[in-house]
């Protein structure tokens, strides 16, 4: 086994455990732990797949931003108590069930998709620009200008949205209104 | 020798489905949500793969725009289960029924 194959399968393991662990544990604040270590992992496989610029946007952006909303709720919300499953009677086996045929489905998909081996690196676009950062930056400025900016409207969207969600009702008083 | 791509597709495939299964067994609705980003997150391992695979980055590309999406989702959704939070006490999406015919 070479190295690169040693990698990824470490790093293979190491996103599906800490997923698995994420859906099994009873506490959330668990639960976001582990979810931070499957986004690193996932980070270090971008950088095997040559995305390093990725790999440090998942780590600062997920890893950092959104999972410490994401405590910082739970925190917010205090300890949870005892185990929630779901209680709706058939939904635990149909939702296996379910689950075990996706798998199927995709892994069957995948396996007559007949890739051809990967070789060498990423090269033609990388070269031209002068290194990967820049040939992402040349893709994303030009090509998906647009998409770019409609990107800026979401975040927007987010901003209000969270803004208005999160305000407390209005007082009604007449003294101060 | 670089590992298969196939094997980067299977890993993403397994994670989608841990986080469908995620979503479908539980009731605390952060842990659904965290679901969520975990099949968010499962795409994009596949869109860097094949990016790397077809050696274009127009996949790395998309990435972009799919964490853009889920920085925002996980705003108004945290926003979302605060004000239920506030409001019903509980972070179970069963206890949220007043909507029910």
């Amino acid at each position: 086994m070479s190295g690169a194959e040693l990698f990824f399968y470490v790093l293979a393991v190491l996103a599906i455990t800490s997923a698995l662990a994420m859906i099994f544990t009873p506490r959330p604040v668990y639960a976001v732990l582990f979810m931070v270590v499957n986004f690193v992992a996932v980070a270090l496989l971008y950088l095997q797949l040559e995305a390093p610029f990725l790999a440090a946007v998942q780590v600062l952006v997920y890893a950092g931003a959104i999972m410490v909303l994401f405590l910082f709720v739970v925190m917010l919300m205090g300890p949870a108590p005892a185990p929630l499953w779901e209680h709706i009677p058939a939904q635990r086996p149909l939702a296996l069930l379910f689950a075990v045929g996706l798998l199927g489905a995709l892994a069957t998909a995948i396996r007559k998709g007949a890739f051809t081996p990967l070789t060498g690196t990423m090269s033609s676009a990388i070269a031209t620009a002068g290194g990967q950062s820049q040939a992402l930056a040349e893709h994303l400025y030009n090509r998906y200008l647009l998409p770019f900016e409609l990107t800026s409207l979401i975040l927007l969207v987010g901003i209000v949205g969270a803004v208005v969600l999160a305000r407390l009702p209005r007082q009604k008083n007449p003294t101060t209104d | 020798m670089p590992v298969p791509v196939e094997q980067y597709l299977l890993l993403g495939a397994v994670l989608f489905v841990i986080g469908m299964l995620g979503v479908l067994l539980r009731r605390n609705a952060i842990v659904i949500f965290m679901s969520i980003e975990l099949m968010l997150n499962a795409v994009n391992l596949t869109f860097v793969a094949l990016a790397r695979h077809l050696d274009s980055l127009d996949g790395q590309v998309f990435v972009f725009f799919v964490m853009t999406v889920a920085a925002a989702e996980v705003a108004i959704g945290l926003a979302l289960i605060v004000a239920i939070f506030r409001s019903l006490g509980t972070s179970d999406v069963d206890d949220a029924h007043m909507l029910r015919g």
